[in-house]
């Protein structure tokens, strides 16, 4: 008897063996197939978008794209300017100082994507609603963001992002 | 249907309104096998299992890739240099193709020596031919995606077997180009029909399984199983069988992704398709070298094509001419020396047609495609009527028995059994 | 019939389908090729960085004057060994076409990491009646695409010599011992000191001719080294996942008579 017991052990236990190594293996298989519809390389690796702002005057904004997304470059008014360093804080949703979102005030350079559910936000057009805040409208679902593009009423959770940039010269950035 | 009593509740709902549990235990658990299945029966799952490879690569693949003349091979080189694992999925696909095929020939060799074409599996049979067509059109189609020289070439030359049709052959070579040569139309529907025919061949394989389930598997011995003594439940003595046979197979496949990925191509292959030259030397994929060789044998366009394509149209008669009632070749002692001349002529085929059709290569492909034809349609009617096959076995299980000890050993190993 | 036999078996028609269709696709190749022992070689071969790094050299300073490299992206170099910021200044001394811009013009710009090498000629017309009629192709996948693979790369590079008497050379053919034909559009491309590696290598011509070859072979296939060492990996899995599904399976099988 103690052998027959003996002999079923060990064949339970060359069988979960070869079960769990089974198993194994197939998870590795199939993580290759996941992973190709991650960015590619070539995605990855996408050229950075450089941008002359010399011919963008005071109030005026203008649409680049970068990794196939629209990216919003307003050169600000004084006014604008105040009013988005203005703000307390503690009236934001998303609390971030006006100083760490910009290189030079004039400048503002935001990824133009509502982080609601990622429509483009109106107001780049002076024609274009722009809110309660004088920033940014998106029409879809009612988000309003203010000269900082910072969320500031609607459903939107957090503030339009800022790219990774670099100013090369007075009027010219790199994004990316 | 023996109903099969599921000890998790939800599975028991779900079985009682739709009986897929129920239905999976009776075909793939309990459904009974014959004991005494070699080796050469690993082949069917094999296949099958290739077959899922197959469609998973081709899936992932064509995430990536566009059928489009100007793109299609760079968006191949794409996946090749800058998709996450994009080399490993297209080289599993590119030698999957050879390895599909290796498993589904050796497939139908072990099927016309053990007699598995004949009476009750003849449709079980004529699907698996089928499915073998369909896999040679699906094949044909995919090795023109990548648009290499080799893609465009074998397309047009394949195509161009069409205008042997008397009459309306050029028409049918136009419309199947939809255009006056092989260019983007004919990506654009081939890259269509590639994505499509996996799926049907998946189809068709459900019937070739339907059928094999209506009277079982075939086995060595070529004789009916008498009762529960001649079978065992498929799991989880075929399930784990099949598991260790599919390691064993994969580890050649492996050996050719990873380190000769590319010995089973053409390296005029990654040349971009120019239409103004032609390679010097045009070769299908080994896989189609003995159709190829069939081809090229007969020295007439229209009786070329014909002979190629009756080849494979013998298959679907095969069962009505062999004739004989023992199915396995192990008791059929001439049938035996005829097919395994039909074997090595399937290899002198395969190599001939990788060879410039000149000289002796010519005349060897003749003598080579008349012994195929030979064998279907004369050799085996005349042995159904001449050959005396030696004694069969009374049963599977008396069969194993016997052979495990010899005579001698058959009381005693009856006496265990009782 | 047993595991044995059906190893046999399949062994039998593998080596007699493969090998029967080797011949095929070297056919043509009257001339041996020369054999080298490339260092990417054999299932642990690498490619040597070095040797690679120089024929990147003798690729920039010889052959790129005619022949493009359409796949290979500058970032792609790092796997030869380079920084990021060497491969951003190699970048930088390309000038590659960009565009349009805000006026509708395409315009030059340096080069990034991101960018393609750039072609010596806009398109094969252009490359054709550059090169009196020839067309230099593109040598991303030159490797993988001749019969004869690294070995005839190798081989044309070293393979000019003087025509044989006798032969007739077609005008603005070039004779090559190794090239099918022997007549070839291309002038001999290496001369002995044509470039100065920066190692201090000699810059013999066989010695620029390996280089160059090792360079092109990664640059055909740049996963190559990654393929390999999975391999290994993967066949030591499933060589040790058969032999527990045959434990297993004979421990199943067991009770069977």
């Amino acid at each position: 008897m103690a052998e027959m017991e003996e002999g079923a052990t060990r064949r339970d236990f060359i069988n979960v063996a070869s079960g769990a190594v089974g198993a194994v293996g197939a998870a590795a298989a199939v993580w290759p197939f996941i992973n190709q519809m991650n960015p590619a390389a070539d995605t990855l690796a996408l050229a950075s978008t450089e941008v002359d702002l010399s011919a963008i005057e005071v109030g005026m904004s203008i649409t680049v794209v970068w990794r196939g997304k629209p990216v919003f470059i307003r050169h600000r008014t004084e006014e604008e300017i105040k009013e988005a360093e203005a703000v307390d804080l503690g009236d934001l949703p998303d609390p971030t100082p006006d100083a760490q979102r910009v290189e030079k005030p004039e400048w503002l350079i935001l990824v133009g994507i509502c982080t609601h559910l990622g429509c483009v936000p109106l107001g780049q057009k002076t024609t274009e609603p722009r809110g309660d805040y004088g920033g940014w409208f998106c029409p879809c679902h009612g988000s309003h963001y203010d000269t900082s593009g910072r969320i500031r009423k609607g459903p939107a959770p957090a503030n339009l992002p800022v790219p990774p940039y670099a100013f090369t010269g007075d009027a010219a950035i790199r994004i990316g | 249907m023996s109903t099969a009593n599921f000890s998790n509740p939800v599975v028991r709902w779900i079985d009682h309104r739709l009986p897929i549990f129920s239905f999976l235990h009776h075909e793939a658990h309990e459904y009974p096998t014959p004991k005494n299945l070699s080796y050469w029966w690993n082949f069917g799952s094999l296949a099958g299992i290739m077959l899922v490879i197959m469609l998973v690569t081709g899936i992932t693949l064509a995430m990536h890739y566009t059928p489009h003349v100007d793109y299609a091979f760079d968006s191949v080189e794409r996946i090749m240099r800058d998709v996450n694992s994009g080399w490993l999925i297209r080289y599993i696909h590119m030698n999957g193709a050879s390895f599909f095929f290796i498993a589904v020939y050796i497939h139908i060799f072990r099927g016309l020596y053990y007699g598995s074409y004949k009476a009750p599996r003849e449709l079980l049979w004529m699907l698996g031919v089928v499915i073998m067509l369909l896999m040679m059109a699906t094949a044909f189609m995919g090795y023109v995606l990548p648009w290499g020289q080799m893609s465009f070439w074998g397309a047009t030359v394949i195509t161009n077997l069409f205008s042997a049709i008397p009459v309306v052959g050029d028409s049918i070579v136009t419309w199947l180009w939809g255009g006056f040569s092989v260019d983007n139309p004919t990506l654009n529907r081939f890259f269509a029909l590639h994505y499509l025919l996996p799926f049907v061949i998946f189809a068709v394989v459900v019937l070739h399984i339907v059928a094999l389930h209506r009277f079982g598997s075939n086995n060595p011995l070529g004789i009916d199983v008498k009762g529960p003594q001649d079978t065992i439940p498929f799991h989880p003595y075929y399930t784990i069988k099949d598991m260790f046979g599919l390691a064993v197979f994969l580890i050649p496949f492996c050996g050719f992704v990873f380190f000769a990925p590319n010995f089973l191509g053409h390296p005029d292959n990654y040349i971009p398709a120019n239409p103004l030259v032609t390679p010097a030397y045009i070769v299908p994929e080994w896989y189609f070298l003995p159709f190829y060789a069939i081809l090229r044998a007969v020295p007439d366009k229209l009786l070329g094509v014909l002979a190629m394509f009756g080849a494979i149209a013998v298959l679907f008669i095969l069962p009505w001419l062999d004739r004989s009632p023992v199915r396995s070749g192990k008791f059929r002692p001439v049938f035996k020396i005829f097919f395994w001349l039909l074997f090595l002529d399937c290899i002198l085929l395969t190599w001939l047609g990788g060879k410039p059709a000149e000289g002796v290569y010519v005349i060897a492909a003749r003598f080579a495609t008349a012994y195929y034809f030979f064998y279907f349609l004369i050799a085996l009617p005349l042995l159904s009527i001449f050959e005396t096959p030696k004694p069969l076995p009374k049963s599977i299980s008396e069969s194993v028995l016997g052979g495990a000890g010899g005579p001698a050993a058959a009381p005693a190993a009856a006496k265990e059994k009782a | 019939m047993g595991i044995k036999s059906l190893i046999a078996a399949t062994a039998t028609v593998a080596v007699l389908a493969l090998g029967g269709t080797q011949p095929a696709n070297a056919a043509g190749e009257a001339v041996a090729l020369p054999k080298q022992d490339w260092s990417f070689n054999g299932i642990f071969g690498t490619v040597d960085r070095a040797a690679a790094q120089r024929g990147l050299q003798v690729y920039r300073e010889v052959c790129a004057t005619c022949h493009s490299l359409d796949y290979i992206a500058f970032r792609n170099l790092t796997d030869l060994g380079y920084s990021e910021d060497e491969v951003k200044a190699i970048a930088a001394e390309y000038e590659v076409q960009d565009g349009p811009n805000d006026e509708g013009e395409m315009f030059t710009r340096p080069g990034t990491p991101a960018d393609r090498f750039p072609a010596p000629f806009p398109n094969e017309k252009a490359a054709r009646a550059s090169n009196g009629g020839a067309y230099p192709p593109d040598l991303s996948l030159i490797v993988d695409a001749r019969a004869g693979f690294e070995d005839y790369v190798y081989g044309v590079l070293i393979g000019y010599e003087e025509a044989p008497a006798g032969v007739t050379m077609m005008a603005g053919m070039n004779y090559n011992k190794y090239f099918p034909g022997h007549q070839i559009a291309m002038a001999q491309p290496l001369y002995e000191d044509g470039v100065t590696y920066a190692d201090g290598t000699k810059a013999s011509i066989d010695q620029m001719a390996k280089d160059v070859t090792t360079f092109l072979a990664w640059a055909a296939e740049p996963n190559m080294e990654t393929r390999k060492r999975t391999g290994i990996a993967v066949i030591l899995f499933l060589i040790v996942l058969s032999g527990l599904f045959y434990a297993s399976k004979r421990k199943i099988w067991a009770d069977v008579h």
